[in-house]
């Protein structure tokens, strides 16, 4: 799975198939700082995802 | 998981797309409703920074009303403000909004980044913004801000921290403990919808909003109470709302108590709880 995390501005690679939420938990994301966006799609945390798909995790936290 | 409206996926809050916008722009309509925030032919004001909260709220209020406005500082933050500055100039020119940008470099003779050197950044900020919105919001009925239940859940956690009650008496969806000649109200339409709430409506109306960082943001208390009250939150969804109803509910009691300890600065005219305003002080600074 290819994730961009926007506020760190980083990509990784991971093996993950599962809801969100789980993907959050794993890579230590607060779900109420970010929404997740799946191939181009915003999705709500309990989507499933899989392994070959492309996840955004976008801040939601402002800038200053 | 399907909307729990219609058969159509969810896309955020357990709502398809068209129901998300439905909801959102329903409860604010209703926050304006219920505490009489704006009425339908005024002059509005919005203050906006290019960020998602106030480029949402510019949207709904051009999208509600006739006589819609914007006015943005430049602060003067390299690698950040010019950013957002440019995103907003283009956002209003594609939904045709009027925009007066007022820099802190024309109005004090100084940028933010030079500023910085001698004061605390947000505290400085935060009053001189308030002071040239204060001054460009003459002649209209409300200025409108983009403040959304997280910043409200964190701005009275922070005066219950500093043990600043009176503070706290001034927020509120129409905030300000008593109304006063030659000052705009200020209204916050967005005051019961969470920030990432806010963050959803603009990513599906593509409202074209990046992230940038503020540089001076992680020297600033709001950043530690915002952490407590999101990990508190993940453990115990609600809360925050919880605690913004409560002081909702507390508010008018609160104002009453405070109505008598409003003072106005004898240099500039502004609110200010004891003589001359902070303003007035950090101007006589610089």
């Amino acid at each position: 799975m290819k994730i961009f995390i926007e506020r760190d501005n980083k990509r990784v690679r991971m093996k993950f198939a599962g809801r969100a939420s789980d993907l959050l938990k794993k890579i230590k994301i607060n779900k109420e700082t970010v929404l997740i966006i799946k191939n181009n799609e915003l999705v709500d945390y309990d989507e499933m995802l899989s392994d070959n798909d492309d996840i955004k995790i976008l801040s939601v936290v402002s800038g200053g | 998981m399907k909307c729990r409206k219609c058969s159509q996926k969810t896309a955020f809050s357990g709502y398809c797309k068209k129901h998300f916008i439905e909801y959102f722009e329903k409860k604010v309509k209703n926050t304006i409703r219920k505490y009489n925030l704006i009425r339908e032919n005024d002059k509005v004001l919005v203050a906006v920074s290019g960020g998602k909260d106030s480029t949402t709220t510019l949207y709904l209020m051009k999208k509600f009303y006739k006589n819609v406005k914007a006015i943005a500082i430049d602060e003067g933050i390299k690698g950040y403000r010019n950013y957002t500055l440019d995103d907003l100039k283009k956002f209003c020119k594609k939904h045709n909004i009027n925009l007066r940008i007022v820099s802190f470099q024309k109005e004090f003779g100084k940028s933010l980044d030079t500023l910085v050197k001698k004061f605390n950044p947000c505290s400085i900020c935060g009053t001189f913004r308030r002071y040239l919105l204060n001054k460009y919001s003459k002649g209209y009925d409300v200025l409108v801000t983009g403040h959304n239940l997280d910043d409200e859940a964190q701005s009275f956690l922070m005066n219950v921290l500093k043990n600043n009650l009176a503070l706290s008496a001034r927020l509120g969806p129409s905030t300000g403990i008593k109304k006063r000649k030659g000052f705009t109200q200020r209204v916050k339409p967005l005051y019961f919808m969470l920030e990432k709430e806010v963050m959803a409506y603009s990513v599906i109306m593509k409202l074209g909003i990046r992230f940038v960082e503020c540089p001076y943001a992680k020297y600033s208390f709001r950043g530690k109470v915002r952490d407590f009250l999101n990990d508190y939150e993940e453990k115990n969804k609600g809360s925050k709302e919880k605690l913004v109803k409560m002081f909702v509910n507390m508010l008018p009691k609160l104002k009453k108590v405070y109505q008598g300890e409003v003072d106005y600065c004898p240099e500039c005219g502004s609110a200010s709880s004891k003589g001359i305003c902070r303003t007035c002080l950090f101007i006589k600074k610089i």
